[in-house]
C-alpha cells in the first residue's frame, strides 16, 4: 500500500501525535484547532457527549418502535371486507397466503434489522465505555454493518406508499397507510441518527491504553 | 512505543492523513491510479484514485438528475383490475400519505427518493465541474461537498428500488401490474448513484478543491 504507516504494533493515532483528526476530510490540525480550515467541520479529538447523544436518539427510536408496532401498518378495503394490518400482521399474511420469500423480506427489515440494531448500538456505547472481550476490529465490523443497514428499513414505509398511490379503485379495493407508517419511519430516522453520533473512534482507543500500560514492544 | 510524537513531527501537516473511523495516522503517498489505500488497522478506505473519475462523476451527475425529472413527469406504475385501472406517477407515490400527522412521512419520503438525489447531484456538479475543467474551485465548494457527504445516508434510492419490488409481489394477486417508463428510469437511477459513488475518492476531491 502506498500509506507509510509507521511500523509499530500498535498504530500511532493522531491524537497520540498531539493532532487532531477532521472526521469529514480527513485532515489533520494541531490538538486545539476548533474547525477545519479544509472543509469547515467542527473538530473534536474524542467527543464525552457522544454518548449521550446515542442514548438520548436509541431510547427516541425504541419509544417511537413500540406504537410502529401496535398500530395499523395498512388498511385495505375491498368489496367483500375492510382489514387492518400491523407490520407483522402484514408479514405473516403474505408468509401464509401468498408469498413466503417476500413476508420473510419485511419480517426482517422491519422486525429483525431494528431490534439488532438496538441491541448493537447498546452493545457498542457500553463498551466504548467499559471495554470489551471483543476485539476492536470485530466491533469495528458491527459499527460498519449498523451503518450500512440502518437505512434499508424504510422498504417498508416505501411499500406502504407505494400500496397507497396504486391501489385507490373506488369501491372495489382500497389501501390507505396507518398511523405506524409513521411511528416506523421517525424509529428509523432516529435511529439512523443514534448510530452516525457514535464515534468509532472510541472503539479503539482501548488498545491504545493497554498498549502503554505493557512492558516493551510487543513483536507483530 | 506507542508515542508517536516524534515519527511524525517532521511531516507537514497537509502530508497527513487521519483514518476517520480509527484516527490512525499516515504519511500520504501518491496512489497510482485504479489502487486504493487502506487503513492498516480498521480496512476504511482512504485514498482510491481513478483515471477521468472526474468527467464520469460529472455525467453521472447529470444523468442522475435527467433520470430523476424524467421518472417525476413519465407514469410509474399502473394496475388493472376487473375493468378499473389506476396509475401513479413517482410524484404521486412520495405524496400518497394524506394530510395530518402522516404528512411527515411524505415529506421523508419525497426528500429521500426524490429531492435528495437531486441536490447531492447538483451538489457535486457545483463541487467538481470548475476542478474537471481546471478552473479555480467556487467560493463555496467545500461546504458544498461537506453537505453532499452528510446527506449520502439519507438519499435512499436504492432502498425505494427494493421496496417497490416488494409491492409488486404483494398486489401480484390483488390487479395485473405494469411497469411504466418512469420505472425503468428509476432502475437506471439506482445504478448511476450507486456507480458514482463507487467512483468519488474524497481525499482526491478535498485536495483539489481546498489545498490548505
Amino acid at each position: 500500500m502506498a500509506l507509510d504507516l509507521a511500523r509499530l504494533t500498535t498504530a500511532v493515532t493522531a491524537r497520540e501525535a498531539g493532532l487532531v483528526a477532521c472526521r469529514r476530510c480527513t485532515r489533520v490540525w494541531p490538538m486545539g484547532t476548533g474547525t477545519c480550515a479544509r472543509c469547515g467541520s467542527r473538530l473534536v479529538s474524542r467527543d464525552p457527549r457522544s454518548l449521550s447523544r446515542v442514548w438520548a436518539w436509541w431510547l427516541a427510536g425504541i419509544l417511537a418502535y413500540i406504537p410502529a408496532n401496535l398500530w395499523p401498518m395498512l388498511r385495505t378495503r375491498t368489496l367483500w371486507q375492510e382489514q387492518s394490518n400491523t407490520i407483522i400482521g402484514g408479514a405473516l399474511e403474505l408468509w401464509r397466503y401468498g408469498n413466503p420469500g417476500v413476508g420473510l423480506i419485511i419480517l426482517v427489515a422491519s422486525v429483525g434489522i431494528p431490534i439488532a440494531k438496538f441491541f448493537a448500538i447498546a452493545y457498542l456505547a457500553l463498551s466504548a465505555r467499559r471495554g470489551a472481550r471483543a476485539s476492536p476490529g470485530a466491533r469495528m465490523r458491527i459499527y460498519e454493518v449498523v451503518e450500512y443497514i440502518g437505512r434499508w428499513s424504510m422498504i417498508d414505509v416505501f411499500v406502504v406508499a407505494i400500496l397507497a398511490s396504486l391501489v385507490q379503485l373506488n369501491v372495489v379495493a382500497r389501501i390507505d397507510p396507518g398511523p405506524a407508517s409513521l411511528a416506523f419511519a421517525l424509529s428509523v430516522i432516529f435511529t439512523m441518527l443514534s448510530a452516525q453520533a457514535f464515534d468509532p473512534r472510541m472503539i479503539w482507543d482501548g488498545i491504545e491504553a493497554e498498549a502503554k500500560s505493557r512492558p516493551g514492544p510487543r513483536s507483530a | 512505543m506507542a508515542d508517536g510524537t516524534h515519527i511524525f513531527a517532521d511531516a507537514p501537516l497537509d502530508g497527513l492523513v487521519a483514518c476517520p473511523e480509527c484516527d490512525a495516522l499516515y504519511r500520504a503517498a501518491e496512489v497510482p491510479p485504479g489502487s486504493r489505500a487502506v487503513c492498516a488497522r480498521c480496512h476504511t478506505v482512504l485514498i482510491s484514485p481513478r483515471r477521468h473519475a472526474g468527467m464520469a462523476i460529472i455525467s453521472l451527475a447529470l444523468a442522475s438528475i435527467v433520470l430523476v425529472a424524467g421518472a417525476l413527469w413519465f407514469p410509474f406504475l399502473r394496475i388493472d383490475t376487473r375493468g378499473l385501472w389506476q396509475q401513479a406517477t413517482l410524484w404521486d407515490v412520495a405524496t400518497s400519505f394524506p394530510v395530518g400527522p402522516l404528512l411527515i412521512v411524505s415529506v421523508a419520503v419525497t426528500a429521500a427518493i426524490v429531492v435528495l438525489p437531486i441536490v447531492r447531484a447538483a451538489l457535486i456538479l457545483y463541487t467538481l465541474v470548475p476542478v474537471v475543467f481546471d478552473r479555480p474551485a467556487r467560493p463555496l465548494a467545500a461546504r458544498a461537498f461537506a453537505l453532499s457527504e452528510s446527506l449520502r445516508p439519507w438519499s435512499m434510492a436504492e432502498v425505494f428500488a427494493i421496496g417497490c419490488a416488494v409491492s409488486l409481489v404483494k398486489i401480484a394477486d390483488l390487479a395485473t401490474l405494469s411497469l411504466g417508463p418512469a420505472f425503468f428510469m428509476f432502475a437506471a437511477l439506482v445504478v448511476v448513484t450507486v456507480i458514482q459513488d463507487q467512483l468519488v475518492c474524497r481525499w482526491s476531491v478535498w485536495r483539489s478543491i481546498s489545498p490548505v
